[in-house]
């Protein structure tokens, strides 16, 4: 095998001799997919990395086929959409691809989230890691939102109307700023176009960069696993970790087998219920975008709702509404420091005690409940709901460094507990 | 496993939470009527492609509807299709209204809206229950009012049809403690050329054409659908077989 | 490692596996190819034209758009008919049997019916839209009258065939076209399809 000589790139013949003289292309392959040592004792919750790459990969090539067709003009905007989903051959594909890939982007990426949040992969040495990953989060919120308009339908239209409003809120500059987003009085065609190469050229690059070097991050510290043991600390006589398994072929396989039941899932959507009942593609957005009429119910994408119903559950005082702003930038910035709150001795919820786990439970129908306000209107109890739960998101975050240090622990295994079947 | 338990729980509590929201809402209060149409149906859609030209695309436009994707995918043969289309019409063309759109504005307060997507916007039942529920009102301008959507702006084009139904009025005391006459039910008033069993057949068989036109792939897109989801298995399970064997190797 | 690996059932597997994936590959990239087809509105926008010559003068030419190309019509005079049999021996096709045009159109006159000449107006070595030069010896001594390409020198007669020694090497294509009722032509479709 060639990985037990890897210096043998200059005795190696042929093309891949000529090649890895001049670019280190097995040794990139070593590193990252044929010796890459992952630990064995990975769970369903570590498909998610592997498909967020999936699906960012689909949303590049759909976007680049929708972007031959489309024309990022108020006047042709719409039209222009379903000349993709009639006239052109296979277009209806293409762009239900795209958009319930959007979706499908979320979902896999928020149980990415959740599983870091579970296993404690954000702790050290895996902050950096983490902020990239947020970093990741924060570039497909922004795809996300720009990408929205480009329908221009009444939903896109009002969606961009209220979200870059709340740009307005900052003091003495605000107003200012939003006439600089927009580049006009109201979201125009003139926004429209430059939402439109945010979206199809800027952002992805950011987006690619940044995965790039959130894996090379993850590559560099090796991966956590539901044991939150460092598998480094444990290695054989040949100096790989006893608990680590290449990459390849072990985890190309399994990822192969997940890929196939989330291409189960996803085509389901695609090919039987596009417009994911309702939420993927919402119903007004079917109407083109009319500056005299609001949607009655107006609401973000479901993806973005946990944040928008701690926006709306935040009142105006002192005369300003910028405290709804900063909560909801807030709710995501604590986020991030996440590797810095959390003070458990212990990685892995496995081995930490029963106030971490409630704790963590009651977090995640925090925001499942804040996500489904965020689609609610603003009347009878949801407001009262919603500024419950976004005390209860706040309380999470800012009284972990106590908690998570009050918690019990169990003692972390010297191995990580595998049973092979 | 407990972690596969954990994940497919918390899956099924989202799909729950969010799937509430899957229902179009009805802004305007009434209860929607169940269109009951099938897309599946060849001979409704070709009915109501009738219905539609004749009685809708006077006013109401379907631009980005061609003449001759309707003609192929409803089996109607080219030929025929001239018996549908308006002369001077050619079978690539997009169905456009006969009404010059700032005349509509002039006659109607508003521009008929393009009909090309209402399925989707609205949803059938909506414009089902708009079609079935138009009644006599004087103080309308066109002499007649919409449970769909009152204070409609569109005459009752098929009155012809459906009759004219009456209202029959109930008081009703609203939040702010006023009582205010509401509509109870519709009941049947001048009759028209249609039974009432046929008139519903009618619209349903114009709310099936016009569901259709909103995505005219959507019969094939489910049909193909089931060939996908078939490959994946295949795949899947090939995929499943090729993990378990390599994983073997794991102690 | 085991042991006992299977390798023969390991392979098979990885075999089955990647075979599917290939074919599912395929079958995935292929709506994608597929979308660079012509769209129903391409279709639509290069459907047939309809020209009308029944007020051309003799001896006239007229140009109308189909499919973003130029096409002409010209009305031949009875000398233009007749001159043409007179250069075969300067031509590099001229029996068009190297070259695109319906069937009707293979013969000297390249046309259906000989008077009218109706022709896509895009040289066949580059693709300019050549100049029509009807009169004899207006491009060169000799010149027996025809359309000559100021790109880069080709010459064709008055049926569109390519003379010798020119960088174009085929006649002009003959578009499909019919005749319909009362002096119209319709281009881009032929016979029945044309009614």
């Amino acid at each position: 095998m060639a990985s037990t000589e890897p210096n043998n790139a200059a005795q190696q013949g042929g093309l891949s001799g000529w090649i890895n003289a001049r670019f280190p292309l097995d040794k990139m392959l070593r590193e990252h997919v044929t010796e890459y040592y992952a630990p064995k004792n990975f769970n369903v919750w570590y498909y998610f990395g592997a498909l967020s790459l999936f699906v960012l990969v689909l949303q590049l090539v759909t976007g680049i086929f929708l972007t031959m067709n489309y024309k990022p003009s108020a006047t042709e905007a719409f039209g222009a959409v379903e000349y993709i989903m009639r006239d052109v051959e296979w277009g209806w594909l293409i762009r239900y691809l795209h958009s319930t890939g959007a979706s499908a982007f979320f979902i896999v990426v928020y149980l990415h989230m959740f599983r870091a949040l579970m296993y404690g992969s954000y702790k050290a040495p895996r902050e950096l890691l983490w902020l990239l990953g947020m970093g990741i989060y924060l570039a497909l919120m922004a795809e996300a939102f720009m990408g929205y308009l480009l329908p221009w339908g009444n939903m896109s239209f009002w969606g961009a109307q209220v979200i870059v409003s709340l740009f307005g809120t900052i003091p003495v500059v605000g107003d200012g700023l939003v006439e600089w987003i927009r580049g006009d009085y109201y979201i125009s065609d003139i926004t429209l176009n430059r939402f439109f190469a945010l979206h199809v050229v800027a952002l992805p690059f950011v987006l690619v960069g940044l995965v790039v070097a959130h894996i090379l991050a993850l590559h560099e510290v090796g991966s956590n696993n539901p044991d939150g043991v460092e598998i480094k600390k444990t290695k054989g006589a040949d100096g790989k970790p006893l608990d680590g398994i290449p990459f390849h072929p072990y985890y190309t396989v399994k990822d192969t087998f997940g890929l196939g039941v989330f291409l189960l899932v996803f085509c389901g959507i695609v090919f039987f219920k596009p417009d994911g009942w309702g939420l993927f593609l919402e119903a007004p957005n079917f109407e083109p975008a009319n500056p005299m009429q609001t949607p009655p119910h107006i609401a973000p994408v479901w993806y973005f709702t946990p944040f928008y119903a701690i926006l709306r559950a935040v009142p105006s005082f002192l005369g300003t509404q910028i405290w709804g702003v900063l909560a909801m930038f807030g709710a995501i910035v604590l986020l991030a420091l996440l590797p810095w709150l959390d003070k458990s001795p212990v990685k892995s919820m496995r081995y930490r005690g029963p106030i971490s786990k409630i704790a963590l439970g009651i977090f995640v129908i925090t925001f499942v409940m804040l996500g489904y306000l965020g689609l609610k209107p603003s009347t009878g109890i949801y407001p009262m709901l919603a500024r419950v739960f976004t005390a209860i998101y706040f309380a999470y975050f800012l009284l972990m460094p106590w908690w998570s240090r009050m918690d019990s622990t169990k003692p972390v295994p010297e191995r990580v507990t595998y049973d092979a079947h | 496993m407990l972690t596969k338990k954990t994940f497919l729980a918390a899956f099924a509590a989202g799909l729950m939470v969010f799937g509430a929201q899957g229902a179009l809402a009805n802004t305007e209060g009434v209860e929607l009527m169940d269109a009951g149409n099938d897309i599946y149906n060849q001979p409704s859609l070709q009915r109501g492609a009738r219905n539609f030209v004749n009685y809708c695309l006077g006013c109401h436009s379907a631009k980005y509807v061609r003449w001759n994707r309707v003609a192929a995918d409803l089996g109607i043969p080219e030929g025929d299709l001239k018996l549908l289309q308006f002369t001077g019409t050619a079978p690539f063309d997009t169905m456009q209204s006969g009404m010059p759109a700032d005349a509509a504005k002039r006659w109607f307060g508003n521009a008929p809206p393009d009909m090309s997507l209402l399925a989707r916007a609205r949803g059938t039942d909506y414009i089902y229950t708009f079609l079935m529920t138009f009644y006599a009102d004087d103080s309308r301008p066109h002499g007649v009012n919409n449970l769909a959507l009152p204070g409609t702006a569109m005459p009752h084009v098929l009155s012809g049809l459906q009759g004219v139904q009456k209202a029959v009025m109930k008081s009703h005391t609203g939040e702010d403690g006023k009582a205010v006459s509401v509509v109870e039910k519709l009941e049947a008033g001048d009759a028209g050329t249609l039974k009432p069993e046929e008139y519903a057949s009618f619209v349903r068989d114009t709310v099936n054409f016009i569901e259709y036109i909103g995505e005219p792939i959507q019969t094939k897109r489910r049909d193909l659908g089931v060939w996908v989801i078939l490959f994946l298995l295949v795949f899947t399970g090939f995929a499943y077989l090729l993990k378990k064997e390599y994983w073997k190797d794991v102690k | 490692m085991s042991e006992h690996v299977d390798l023969g059932r390991r392979k098979l597997l990885t075999a089955a596996t990647a075979a599917t994936g290939a074919i599912g590959a395929g079958l995935a990239v292929s709506p994608f190819l597929a979308s660079w087809k012509p769209s129903a509105r391409a279709k639509a926008l290069g459907a047939p034209v309809e020209i009308d010559i029944s007020r051309m003068d003799a001896g006239s030419m007229i140009k109308v758009e189909w499919r973003g190309k130029p096409v002409w019509v010209v009305r031949r005079t009875p000398e233009m008919l007749s001159g043409l049999g007179t250069h075969d021996p300067l031509l590099l096709d001229p029996a068009s049997d190297g070259s695109k045009q319906p069937e009707f159109a293979k013969n000297p006159a390249r046309a259906q019916k000989p008077e009218y000449f109706v022709v896509l107006g895009v040289c066949t070595h580059l693709g300019c839209s050549p100049l029509s030069k009807f009169a004899v010896g207006e491009v060169e001594a000799g010149w027996p009258g025809g359309f000559y390409c100021p790109c880069h020198g080709s010459k064709f007669d008055l049926s569109g065939r390519v003379f010798k020694g020119v960088p174009a090497p085929k006649n002009l294509e003959v578009p499909p076209y019919a005749f319909v009722g009362d002096g119209k032509i319709v281009v881009g479709a032929e016979g029945a399809q044309a009614a």
